[in-house]
């Protein structure tokens, strides 16, 4: 049984799909990723796409799902990497994915999830030792 | 006038069977030098066919065809199951009407990606439904 690795970056989850997504891995997928924000108190779901050469109904239908699952464990997701074919394939299909953040890339998403986190005790500390680092 | 020139048969039968037919069907695409947008067009179409044929029928077959018609050539894809069929196909190929409890865009969805699409069904005996996708339609 295939299964998509999730891993954890700070508060973070990563998660890459390198495979065709067919519609049982996308439910496990689906399943694994809302149960792992909840174990690891994750704030932000980081989902890479740039692999995927199709998204169908079915597969919009289990991106949007993580992303409210996810918010309403008070976690953020972006998709990233999404292909221009897929793109214009979805919105013809009439799937807009609204509700859904995306980025182009896993730099800028990364970057919007930080944005839309408000930085914690323990970021602040790391990013003051730092700047204390860079000023000695 | 619409001529076929390669024909193949897929069993679709378990979950695995949807990829191994989604990368046949781009062989085939790849092989009449289908554009990316269009090859994704189809395969997405073929996705969703294929889904509705195992979600409501257990299954069916699926055949391959390379057409020609004049200078344009194509994929035609046919899918056949014996499942219950569809009683109303004009609710059917509505957007956002759906029996199962999905988001109802699988064939007016389908429709829209393709440039030829036929539906026929009969109540007890099962659907029969063609798409076609021109390389540069």
């Amino acid at each position: 049984m295939d299964k998509i690795p999730i891993l954890r970056m700070g508060a973070f989850l990563l998660v890459t799909i390198q495979v065709d997504l067919y519609d049982r891995l996308a439910l496990n997928l689906e399943a694994d990723l809302v149960q792992m924000v909840n174990k690891t108190n994750a704030k932000g779901v980081l989902i890479d796409i740039s692999a995927v050469s199709i998204v169908d109904s079915f597969m919009g239908r289990i991106i949007g799902n993580i992303a409210s699952m996810s918010k309403i464990l008070d976690a953020e997701t972006v998709v990233v990497g999404m292909q221009p074919a897929v793109a214009i394939t979805l919105i013809e299909l009439g799937l807009p994915l609204k509700g859904v953040h995306t980025a182009l890339d896993m730099e800028k998403g990364m970057n919007l999830l930080r944005s839309m986190i408000d930085v914690d005790d323990e970021n602040e500390d790391l990013e003051s030792e730092e700047n204390d680092f860079i000023t000695e | 006038m619409i001529l076929s020139l390669s024909k193949d048969t897929v069993q679709v039968l378990k979950e695995t069977d949807v990829v191994f037919l989604r990368n046949r069907v781009k062989e085939v695409a790849v092989k009449i030098k289908m554009g990316l947008v269009n090859q994704t067009r189809l395969l997405t179409a073929a996705s969703e066919l294929v889904r509705n044929m195992m979600r409501y029928a257990n299954g069916g077959v699926c055949m391959i065809e390379v057409v020609s018609s004049g200078r344009m050539n194509g994929v035609r894809l046919t899918f056949s199951d014996s499942g219950p069929g569809i009683p109303d196909i004009a609710a059917a190929m509505r957007d956002g009407f759906s029996t199962g409890r999905s988001l109802g865009l699988g064939l007016p969805g389908t429709k829209r990606l393709v440039n030829e699409f036929d539906i026929k069904s009969k109540v007890g005996e099962g659907t029969v439904v063609t798409i076609l996708k021109w390389a540069n339609g």
